[in-house]
């Protein structure tokens, strides 16, 4: 393989610059800010409150509804049409499957628990970011939870297991020389004290050992993430336990 | 907004007095960061006490309309986020999403602070088309002046990608600035009651019974106006809030030019 040294010069199991803050948008009951490299996400939490339209409620539990969506202006290309994409609405599908395992909303029939994902500005692993920061979120406005979910893209480029790809990366025959034009991409999203996998999909080719081993490598990561939405959450705590003393 | 709220509110401002503790003509902190947004052509954040906005410009090539064949494209566009604030709902803009949009749109435009003519490329075929999107973070209150701050501070900060062989590329910004040089300024006042206020937080503004928004430009000329709100204005009240907007929009052009 030609791809012995990254683009951005990191190592191959590498995240990029990873930075959250807990807190950030005043009207919510919960928010975060999670940056993954030069991808930016903004999460806001507002619920439990009532379901509408009447016939989605459960009467049994609440109901966890997530909203993805880019900014017009944070694509490095053309102009993102505003509004809901069939990309999105996928997306904001499958962050609801990836929260859904860590949230309980058994205490709260017929709510809905909304999680609303903004990007202003993204370069891959946009869904990764965009979780990462909704599991802060809820965690901020007192959702019920047994863990934070965490979030990276793993994948392969020139036959080199790679950890949160950048968009480059995720086409790399078209920025470096490859012996192997196949990349793969594979979106992960691990509750972090069991290990069990809540997303996972993938685009490209790749064999099946290359997969199992780009999933450990999500595993061994995780953890790193996990502890930056930790400190997110106990800064913002902490520096709120400051001023109630004053 | 419940009657005792609104009473109370009013009651308040009768006396001088604010919520918040401000002047019924004082603007709250504002906050500026300019070219944030990386994958965007020109982009500003504004923080105006709790309300904070994104604004980003998105540059590309297309084709002109066919009543204005020599012209460029101005674009301005603004979503209430869901996000931003637990009133708002997804789906497809509204009434109130759309004229936050279209009196920001309109301000800019009218101003002719752009040089539509100089966006010509090709006169007919090819034009440079410039949009620019509000996204706000958190809205409490008065998003038409302060998404109108953030457009304007975006488009200032903007520069063209490179454009050749028929082909925009995004990843190669040049330095030449859009041709844009006189800002004008969106200027907000409310009435409530008998009082005039500007820059409401978003409690004050559901307190409002109508709003006039003034945008105003570099040379001291009215270019855009809208009344808003349920309430009825007469005319000495336009007079004196037209008066106020014309008074404040110096102090807000200062920040903007910093």
């Amino acid at each position: 393989m030609v791809y012995s040294k990254r683009l951005d010069g990191r190592g191959f199991d590498e995240l990029r610059p990873i930075e959250a803050k807990a807190g950030v948008i005043k009207n919510a009951e919960g928010s975060a800010y999670f940056r993954m490299g030069k991808t930016i996400a903004y999460a806001a939490v507002y619920g439990p409150r009532e379901m509408f339209p009447k016939f989605k409620q459960d009467p049994k539990k609440g109901v966890i509804r997530c909203n993805y969506n880019m900014m017009p202006f944070s694509g490095a290309g053309e102009r993102v049409r505003p509004g809901p994409s069939r990309r999105s609405k996928e997306i904001s599908f499958v962050t609801d499957k990836a929260l859904i395992p860590t949230v309980d909303l058994e205490d709260f029939p017929n709510a809905v628990v909304d999680v609303y994902i903004e990007l202003p500005q993204t370069d891959a692993g946009s869904r990764c970011c965009g979780i990462n920061a909704a599991a802060i979120a809820l965690a901020d406005a007192g959702i019920p939870m047994r863990d934070i979910v965490a979030s990276v893209a793993v994948g392969q480029a020139d036959n080199q297991i790679l950890v949160d790809l950048t968009y480059e990366e995720e086409h790399l025959p078209e920025y470096t020389e490859c012996e192997s034009k196949d990349v793969a991409d594979i979106p992960v999203a691990i509750i972090p004290s069991t290990g069990q996998i809540s997303l996972l999909q993938m685009d490209g080719i790749i064999e099946k050992d290359a997969l199992m081993k780009a999933l450990h490598k999500a595993k061994e990561v995780i953890s790193k993430i996990s502890e930056v939405q930790k400190n997110a959450l106990k800064e913002k705590y902490a520096a709120e336990s400051i001023e109630n003393n004053e | 907004m419940d009657f005792e709220t609104k009473k109370h509110i009013i009651e308040c401002l009768e006396k001088d007095v604010r919520y918040d503790g401000r002047k019924k003509d004082e603007y709250r902190e504002i906050e500026f960061k300019i070219g944030l947004i990386e994958t965007a052509e020109g982009s500003a954040y504004v923080k105006c006490g709790n309300t904070e906005v994104i604004a980003g410009v998105k540059i590309s090539v297309e084709k002109p309309f066919p009543d204005t064949p020599e012209d460029g494209i101005l674009m301005v566009g603004a979503e209430l986020l869901p996000l931003s604030n637990p009133k708002y709902e997804s789906g497809p803009p509204d009434s109130v999403a759309i004229e936050v949009a279209r009196v920001i749109d309109r301000g800019i435009r009218e101003s002719k602070s752009i040089d539509t003519k100089s966006l010509c490329i090709v006169k007919g075929e090819k034009v440079w088309s410039i949009s620019v999107d509000i996204s706000p973070i958190n809205d409490d209150g008065n998003l038409i002046d302060i998404g109108s701050m953030a457009a304007v501070a975006a488009i200032l900060n903007a520069k063209f990608p490179k454009y050749e062989n028929d082909k925009v590329d995004y990843k190669a910004k040049t330095d030449s600035l859009l041709p844009f040089n006189k800002i004008p300024v969106a200027a907000t006042v409310l009435k409530l009651g008998n009082n005039f206020i500007i820059d409401p937080t978003e409690l004050e503004q559901e307190a409002a019974d109508s709003r006039l928004t003034v945008t105003i430009t570099e040379d001291n000329k009215l270019c855009a106006i809208q009344k808003g709100g349920d309430g009825t204005l007469s005319i000495e009240d336009i007079d004196k809030m037209m008066s106020m907007a014309i008074g404040k929009s110096h102090e807000i052009r200062k920040h903007i030019k910093q």
